[in-house]
């Protein structure tokens, strides 16, 4: 379900931009969008032939059983889906350039953990292709040129990523923590639907800042001109060092595919991200 | 915008009638090849070897699709477009050693492969980026698979036959236009524009 089905926030952006798009060679672009996004539900296929390398977050009750075997359970899911979906293979040794053949190596599927309280486990997965993960940049600017830094920076990665992210993308942007958090919260900030605003309204303030400012460079869909080039920008932060402002800028293709279950104490399972029929 | 039909194999002829933000929908062969197909067409070039398929007139795809094979038949599950910048070392030889008049793919490529196109006569067709269902739907058939042992099925040379494949927009025509430079150019433009109106001066 997370390679062959966009989740409805993303959907709803996605046909907005296309009301909204009066440039014709970008028009084509989010028509084709639209139009494979019906094909791959229909035909219950991948999205994108790039289904990504395997990404989980997790958030684990810490009453919940079972915790230990869950690496592996996904590990075993990845590997089958990989061959029923199928999934296209996308795990390779940097080293021996060998490709694994199931999606599985080395740290691969990588799991994020987060404990909460209670008996319920929430896991996402999070397929997201090389193009737009390709362009993704951490900078570490001083604390004097702060927030005006910050978003001269997010403006500087959606010009130079141009067409490279398959626009329009979602842009999820942290700042703080350090230059390894600064990234994984850029990250997760993808995983917030595009109709939830940040509810912090200074943040979300500068999120509508930087998503008119990103969508008046003309980039537009796929990189071939017009009004649309991002969807959403989703901030994050974390505090930071006094001499440090680390700020990273995740890209997210306009084919953001997430899914999200919860998985009860008695086993039900509820999706969160996908209505189920 | 024009909105052409055209079938493989393709002369100069027919590719010079094509420019920038026109739309082509292409039937016939067309090739997948990436970074390592790229790599090992030109070295059998080199050492005066035969490549498997006759590439004139052809197109090649920037692709690493999900193939499924059903009844021994391969089948095409998604073959969007990868980016297609990594092919840009190689891309002016095969237009060039080949007559490759079709490169089918996503991001556009740089100056050499634009020169290339100009003076063989050859054209970039853009097809959407993550649009791998559609393309899957046009492929009629799979024709043949080369090199698929040593290089794995995203990077082999698949060669199938396309029936009203696209849309592919011209990103790159053979008079020397450039698309996503221009995208590019007027994005560098506006960024100072951007940046007062962020407050960053």
């Amino acid at each position: 379900m997370a390679v062959t089905k966009l989740p409805q926030d993303v959907k709803a952006a996605l046909q907005k931009a296309h009301r909204e798009e009066v440039n014709e060679t970008a028009r084509v672009q989010l028509e084709t969008m639209l139009k494979n996004i019906k094909l791959a539900e229909k035909y219950n296929v991948p999205i994108c032939q790039d289904t990504g390398v395997i990404i989980f977050y997790i958030k684990a009750g810490a009453q919940a059983k079972g915790l230990d075997k869950i690496e592996s359970a996904l590990r075993n899911a990845t590997k089958k889906a990989t061959k029923v979906i199928p999934l296209r293979p996308n795990a390779v040794d940097p080293f021996t350039q060998k490709n694994t053949g199931d999606n599985t190596g080395r740290f691969i599927p990588y799991v994020n953990w987060e404990i909460t309280t209670g008996d319920t486990i929430e896991i996402t997965a999070f397929p997201k292709g090389g193009g737009s993960e390709n362009v993704c940049q951490v900078g570490m600017i001083t604390p004097g040129e702060g927030v005006k830094g910050l978003k001269k920076f997010v403006i500087d990665a959606v010009i130079k990523a141009g067409a490279k992210p398959c626009p329009p993308t979602i842009v999820g942007v942290a700042v703080g923590g350090g230059a390894d958090i600064s990234m994984k919260l850029a990250k997760m900030a993808l995983l917030r639907p595009l109709d939830q605003p940040n509810p912090n309204s200074d943040l979300a303030k500068i999120e509508s800042e930087l998503y008119e400012a990103a969508n008046s460079t003309g980039i537009g869909p796929m990189g071939l001109g017009g009004k649309c080039t991002v969807l959403g920008v989703n901030i994050e932060y974390a505090h930071r060092h006094p001499a440090s402002f680390p700020v990273a800028v995740a890209f997210q293709c306009w084919a953001a595919r997430r899914a999200t279950a919860r998985i009860y104490a008695d086993g039900r399972v509820e999706y969160l991200t996908h209505v189920m029929k | 915008m024009a909105v052409f039909k055209l079938t493989t194999p393709l002369s100069e002829e027919d590719i010079r009638k094509l420019k920038v933000n026109d739309v082509l929908y292409l039937s016939g062969t067309i090739i997948t090849a990436r970074d390592a197909a790229h790599k090992k067409i030109l070295e059998l070039f080199q050492q005066g070897k035969p490549i498997p398929v006759d590439l004139q007139g052809l197109a090649v795809f920037h692709c690493g699709p999900i193939m499924k094979k059903e009844n021994d038949k391969w089948v095409v599950v998604a073959a969007g477009p990868t980016t297609s910048t990594r092919m840009d070392q190689f891309e002016d030889e095969l237009i060039k050693d080949f007559k490759v008049r079709v490169v089918i793919g996503k991001g556009g490529m740089g100056k050499r492969t634009t020169d290339a196109m100009q003076k063989y006569g050859a054209v970039y067709g853009a097809f959407t980026g993550g649009a791998g269902v559609l393309a899957a739907k046009g492929v009629k058939s799979v024709k043949t698979v080369e090199w698929l042992q040593d290089l794995g099925m995203p990077e082999a040379l698949w060669v199938f036959e396309v029936e009203e494949f696209g849309p592919l927009t011209i990103a790159i025509d053979s008079h020397g236009n450039n698309l996503f430079e221009e995208v590019g150019k007027k994005a560098e433009k506006s960024r100072a524009k951007i940046y007062a109106s962020l407050g960053y001066s």
